[in-house]
């Protein structure tokens, strides 16, 4: 057990291990995550009122650190930043040099890590260091990342973790785990999940958890699985997509969508890049920039003779299809980790339970004509 | 993490960064199609397999993916049209002209696997040249393969590639070649209609056959009608498919077809495994 106050120990432990530590803080009117230089900086006793289409922070009234569910921001950020350059080149000899872009591999530690988030973290180093090619920026930057898991005690009013089978309780993946437990005392559970977790947690002032503390933790977890903001029939919905590519609720929902690529932006799994070239006026030099893209843009789908989906229908298909559906195809899991960020972020509201319950409801009408 | 995830596993060179290849021979094709052959300023040659891509790059100006349209023993081929900003860049390339090469990515076409069976290779316009590789790879070694049959069509005359080349073929006796255009313009005296057409007048015995098709996606689907038609077991059609490829390497999402990606599964497919989707539009 660790008091609220020791979590200062905490950031400086990691930093004097030679981390940038990462975590949440308040900025703007929101829970963002960035450098975090003391512990001061997390959001104390602030929580996030969430529901489709707004956020809103609001007072606590305790002091808990991570009394918030999650907000704009993932730690995607930092292991697939939305701009990073990847080569630079330069005529030379009637040719070019290429060289590529120096790997920026200096160590991370993520400070509140979600357990949503962390399968999102795990569905990424899928994507990126388990096929043919590794990616290797994202591999560099992954590779000796510190993850600080949080529990969840207050889930958001878009939370549905329970439904993806991603939450509340962390799992497997991260270095410590920590459980505030806010009930007869304010203190915190911290469970060992790696060596140098365990390296780091042996520098804090601690005590031994007594059998209160582990009811209260597992009461704190358990109670939080009960709140969801949101539920999902998440039963074989690759197969329930992929049998209804034509379903009307398509065109109705392209009548909300205003294809922002907001959900894309905010999801943790979204992890398409654009590649875009660059070079300088004289034509001397050149640059590749791998940048954030969303399969909500026309661009996106371009080949020659114009873009395959030209329709917002078949983009917010592509886009739900994708995350719910054939990403099972692809990478053998779903892309959604049920952290409802999409269904927060999204400026006109649209909840993609909502979205999925409707289109479930029309195969089981359907199921006989299969 | 307490495991550490795979990031030790090696990046295959070129992946990310484009590798300098100096343009050797440049020969003009059709009015707008160019075939290029490149060899690399240093290192290794750039071994692919036909069906393969590669993305070529033209320097400050961007960077496409193209099929390899040479023999797979030879050097690295490339047949380009000139249709966007990109692709003229390429055509315009003299030889001397360095271009970047990453690759080759994706899955080559079953040269290889199905010796014994009947080929038919059937191509659409530019699709004749990812095509090319396996008629090289076939005609090397003849005497493994049954009826070997290409049918080709193409929009005019004037738009026929590898002219002199299909006329070669065409006086074999161990291959049979069938050319046929959508429009005629004076002069032509060939057939005239959609390739699809063809399938249906060529001699093969549809039940040990293979079929390579590669076109306009239209002309796949109905091309694979034919072949459907006449026999040709759906798991014997292979077909090859486009969509926008930036990575090359599975990471940026932007060659998906429902659940495929393109340049990581494709772009050669066995027909029954993405015909169902590739009929869903937009998809």
């Amino acid at each position: 057990m660790i008091e609220p106050e020791t979590l200062e120990a905490l950031v400086v432990a990691l930093r004097n291990r030679g981390y940038r530590v990462l975590g949440p803080t308040v900025r703007e009117g929101a829970i963002v995550y960035d450098d975090v230089g003391s512990a001061a900086e997390l959001p104390v006793g602030w929580t996030d009122s969430q529901d489709a289409g707004s956020y809103r922070l609001e007072r606590r009234d305790d002091e808990a650190r991570f009394g918030y569910a999650v907000g704009p921001h993932s730690w995607k950020q930092f292991l697939l930043p939305p701009r990073v350059r990847l080569w630079q080149a330069k005529r030379r000899n009637g040719g070019f040099e290429v060289e590529e872009e120096p790997l920026d591999d200096a160590p991370l530690a993520f400070l509140g890590v979600r357990s949503c988030e962390l399968h999102a973290i795990a569905i990424q180093d899928t994507v990126f260091l388990e096929g043919r090619h590794v990616e290797r920026d994202y591999a560099a930057r992954r590779k000796d990342a510190f993850v600080v898991a949080v529990n969840c005690f207050e889930p958001g009013g878009a939370c549905f973790c329970v439904s993806m089978g991603t939450g509340p309780k962390v799992g497997a993946g991260y270095d410590l785990a920590l459980t505030e437990i806010l009930e007869g005392g304010h203190r915190l559970l911290v469970e060992v999940g790696s060596e140098r977790g365990g390296e780091v947690l042996d520098e804090l002032p601690r005590s031994a958890p007594e059998d209160a503390d582990l009811e209260g933790a597992e009461r704190a977890v358990s109670g939080a699985a009960t709140r969801m903001g949101r539920t999902l029939d998440a039963t074989d919905l690759h197969g329930v997509l992929a049998r209804n590519l034509e379903h009307e609720r398509w065109d109705d929902v392209a009548e909300r969508c205003l294809t922002c690529g907001n959900c894309t932006m905010v999801c943790p799994t979204c992890f398409c890049t654009s590649i875009e070239d660059v070079s300088d006026l004289a034509g001397e030099s050149a640059e590749r920039v791998r940048a954030w893209d969303s399969c909500f843009s026309l661009d996106y789908s371009h080949i020659h003779g114009g873009s395959v989906r030209r329709s917002g229908r078949s983009r917010y298909r592509q886009w739900l299809t994708h995350k719910f559906g054939t990403w099972h195809d692809q990478f053998g899991t779903s892309g959604c980790v049920g952290c409802g960020r999409c269904i927060t972020w999204c400026p006109v509201g649209i909840d993609v339970t909502e979205e999925l319950a409707a289109i479930r409801s029309n195969k089981e009408a359907n199921d006989g004509d299969d | 993490m307490a495991t550490s995830p795979s990031a030790e596993a090696p990046t295959a060179p070129g992946a990310t960064a484009p590798r300098p290849f100096r343009v050797a021979r440049r020969r003009r094709e059709t009015k707008d199609t160019w075939t290029l052959e490149l060899e690399p300023l240093q290192g290794d040659p750039l071994a692919a397999a036909p069906g393969q891509f590669t993305m070529l790059y033209a320097f400050g100006v961007g960077e496409v993916p193209i099929s390899v349209s040479g023999d797979s023993t030879g050097p690295l081929v490339h047949t380009v049209r000139a249709v966007g900003a990109v692709t003229e860049a390429i055509c315009r390339s003299k030889p001397g002209t360095v271009l970047g090469v990453r690759g080759p990515f994706g899955n080559p076409w079953p040269v290889g696997i199905d010796v014994g069976l009947d080929v038919v290779i059937v191509a659409g316009g530019i699709g004749l040249a990812p095509l090319r590789p396996v008629l090289y790879h076939v005609l090397a070694r003849r005497d493994e393969y049954g009826g070997v049959a290409l049918l080709y069509g193409t929009r005019t005359p004037a738009d026929i590639l590898y002219a002199s080349e299909l006329e070669r073929w065409r006086g074999r006796f161990d291959l049979h070649v069938g050319v046929t255009v959508d429009s005629a313009t004076a002069g032509w005296r060939g057939r005239v209609g959609v390739v699809p057409k063809l399938v249906a007048g060529a001699s093969f015995d549809p039940a040990s056959t293979i079929a390579l098709v590669c076109g306009p996606e239209l002309m796949m689907r109905f091309t694979a009608r034919s072949l459907l038609e006449r026999g040709v077991p759906a798991d014997r059609i292979y077909v090859s498919l486009e969509r926008n490829m930036r990575c090359g390497a599975g990471h940026c999402g932007h060659c998906q077809l429902g659940p495929t990606l393109i340049c990581r599964d494709g772009p050669v497919y066995r027909y029954d495994e993405v015909a169902a989707f590739a009929e869903v539009p937009e998809l």
